[in-house]
């Protein structure tokens, strides 16, 4: 057993035993899904079924039904594609940097996040293969061997480095998420009564003993997985950035965009994590494995990628005053005065000022406050993606065509459909699936419970002193 | 032989590694421990080898590098090379640089899966497959000692069965295959 000081807060809240952890996780899957359920399900679907319909007029009628024109040729399509793969970041970044730190308050939201990681970059890829105009011939990003000459795709093209990196993130990333799952539904498996949810989880859980050679390599699998995804989260934000950074438009062609976006997608990432979890932990009841401390954990990091964020935004301002390129000074200056002003400013305000209020302890382990300023950042980082795109591109060097960008409600419609989807796919999730990972919960509660710190009424170190090896 | 197999259950985890400790030492083979977490040191106890995966994992990560210089080879110098701007086209490793973000990717892609089939084919873990666990409650909080008599023929059934009492399990079931 790992042994923790203890004056670090415990982990795990309340007397639980092993048996309450399967208990307090497996309840919500197995009682009745409550009204509030149903209700948010049924708006979900309504939203989902709305952006569906907005993507299938916009296929069938073309493009130009999106508010995009001449000068801005990219806008909410490419800002939602990149907030998404933003939020998509968190999920793997906590199961994957977060083990390799061994940083056990993970457990608390990894299953959650991953999940959300999953839906996010699902929504994230519909984006660009919508813009296509022609989706089904989606298929052409990829080097397939073809029937039009020797025609290969451009492998010099960032464009296509985005291809691979989301398609391996996201196939690396369910992978991840679902090894771990297996012990979970392994658990639900030997519990339900319900025929027909036995045999589902039966599937599910592909046969999962939990025999010490399983856990062996179930440990060694995460290990390798964690040490894989690691760089692979910064490697796809990175990519993202360079389908900005290597075009020669002022306020893309910046070299300080790769460590900008990893952790600008690293802060709303978490944001979105939080306005989820905070939600879930309340529903499900599942206070006493996420609480205040783990928020606390969460806001830290807030700060920490929020203020890299701001570093950024000042870096980029200056670099674009100090290169003596006119253009690139006019782009930035642009941004905030020009008619963009106002997006400017609530991105400032949202990403840059904001998260500094964190700083204050009391600030920081208020749940409702962690909440509002949730949804601030996932605002605050969406505009952040809008400014980039849009105000570099709506003045560009012939002042006769400079523009401006109104979207219309197709572009609205569609990016609304996403959220709809993404709260369709994440209300599934959490009505069947274990929100929080069984096993691995199991694993830190003699380490970091609250009982077992507190020596179950010995007083603190009993445990220390008396356990057997 | 019709083969005995004895399960000890505990409810603890502690327990558990005691008795395990206990019964190695007096030369007892316990061939397997089923629980439902991942028991930190439980391994060299009971004799279980490290896993390979980590190699396993290594060696598709370097077939999918491979597999990406050699794709990328083939389709951007020799079957079709792109001129852009007149760069230089016909060689691999002057135009290298912008293939690493692929080759990266590939061999990421490569080594994650090919070490996740691995693992699901190796602990037999595939979508339909029954479950082998003895108890379902190994899945829940139970932890489960399995003895085979046909491992411990050197070793008396009475003298076993005592040494198996001394371990505090709380439940114990036999099952003759």
């Amino acid at each position: 057993m790992h042994k923790e000081a203890d004056i670090r807060l415990p982990l795990i809240l309340g007397d639980k035993s092993y048996k309450d952890i399967t208990e307090d996780i497996v309840k919500p899957i197995e009682g009745k899904a409550p009204k509030t359920w149903y209700l948010l399900f049924m708006i979900s679907v309504v939203i989902a079924l709305w952006g569906v319909g907005c993507i299938v007029y916009l296929l069938g009628t073309g493009v130009g039904v999106w508010g995009l024109n001449k000068t801005v040729g990219w806008a909410w399509d490419i800002t939602n594609f990149v907030w998404w793969v933003g939020i998509g970041h968190a999920g793997t970044l906590i199961s994957a940097v977060l083990l390799l730190f061994r940083q056990k308050w993970r457990f608390a939201i990894n299953r959650a996040a991953e999940a959300m990681t999953i839906f996010a970059v699902m929504m994230a890829g519909l984006f660009p293969l919508i813009h296509m105009g022609r989706l089904w011939l989606g298929y052409w990003v990829f080097p397939l061997p073809n029937q039009f000459g020797s025609l290969w795709v451009n492998f010099n093209s960032p464009l296509l480095w985005d291809v691979f990196a989301i398609s391996t993130y996201f196939s690396v990333s369910l992978v991840f998420w679902y090894i771990g799952l297996i012990p979970d539904f392994a658990t639900i498996r030997d519990r339900v009564t319900k025929p027909l949810a036995k045999r589902v989880y039966k599937v599910l859980s592909f046969g999962w003993t939990g025999d010490a050679k399983a856990w062996n390599r179930f440990e060694i699998v995460s290990l390798v997985l964690a040490g894989l995804a690691t760089p692979l989260v910064f490697s796809v934000h990175s990519i993202v950035s360079f389908d900005f950074a290597t075009s020669v438009i002022p306020g893309w062609h910046t070299t300080i965009f790769p460590p900008y976006f990893v952790s600008g997608a690293v802060f709303s990432g978490f944001a979105m994590v939080q306005t989820l979890m905070l939600i879930l932990r309340k529903a499900y009841k599942l206070e006493a494995y996420l609480h205040v401390k783990h928020v606390e954990y969460m806001n830290i990091v807030i700060i920490v990628t929020g203020s890299i964020v701001g570093v950024a935004y000042i870096t980029e301002l200056f670099v674009s005053w100090y290169s003596g390129v006119e253009y690139e000074s006019y782009a930035f200056l642009n941004r905030a005065t020009g008619p963009y002003w106002w997006s400017y400013w609530a991105m400032m305000t949202c990403n840059v000022i904001s998260p500094q209020l964190f700083w204050f302890k009391k600030l920081r382990t208020s749940l409702m406050f962690s909440f509002f300023m949730s949804i601030v950042i996932n605002i605050g980082m969406w505009f952040e993606r809008f400014v980039i795109i849009v105000t570099s591109l709506h003045r560009d060097y012939v002042p006769s065509s400079w523009s401006y960008f109104h979207p219309t409600w197709v572009d609205i419609g569609v990016f609304m459909g996403t959220l709809g989807i993404f709260f369709v796919f994440y209300l599934l999730f959490s009505r069947y699936f274990p929100v929080m990972p069984i096993a691995e919960l199991k694993t830190i509660l003699k380490s970091s419970g609250k009982n077992y710190k507190e020596g179950y009424g010995h007083g603190k170190g009993y445990w220390d002193k008396h356990a057997e090896h | 032989m019709a083969d005995k197999v004895i399960y000890a259950m505990y409810d603890d985890d502690d327990t558990l590694m005691n008795g395990a400790k206990h019964l190695v030492k007096e030369g007892v083979k316990v061939s397997d421990v089923y629980s439902p977490m991942p028991l930190h040191g439980i391994d060299p106890i009971i004799g279980v080898e490290p896993t390979r995966l980590g190699i396993a994992a290594f060696l598709y990560g370097l077939t999918g590098t491979m597999l990406a210089i050699i794709g990328i080879r083939y389709m951007m110098i020799i079957d079709w090379p792109m001129n852009i701007g007149g760069k230089p086209n016909f060689s691999l490793h002057e135009n290298m640089l912008s293939f690493v973000p692929i080759f990266f990717e590939f061999t990421v892609l490569c080594a994650a899966h090919g070490m996740a089939i691995t693992y699901l084919l190796r602990n037999k873990t595939l979508p339909g497959m029954p479950a082998r666990n003895p108890d379902p409650r190994t899945t829940d909080d139970k932890f489960i000692i399995e003895i085979k008599s046909s491992e411990n023929a050197h070793i008396e059934d009475k003298k076993l069965s005592d040494l198996i009492k001394s371990t505090g399990f709380i439940e114990i079931e036999e099952k003759k295959y």
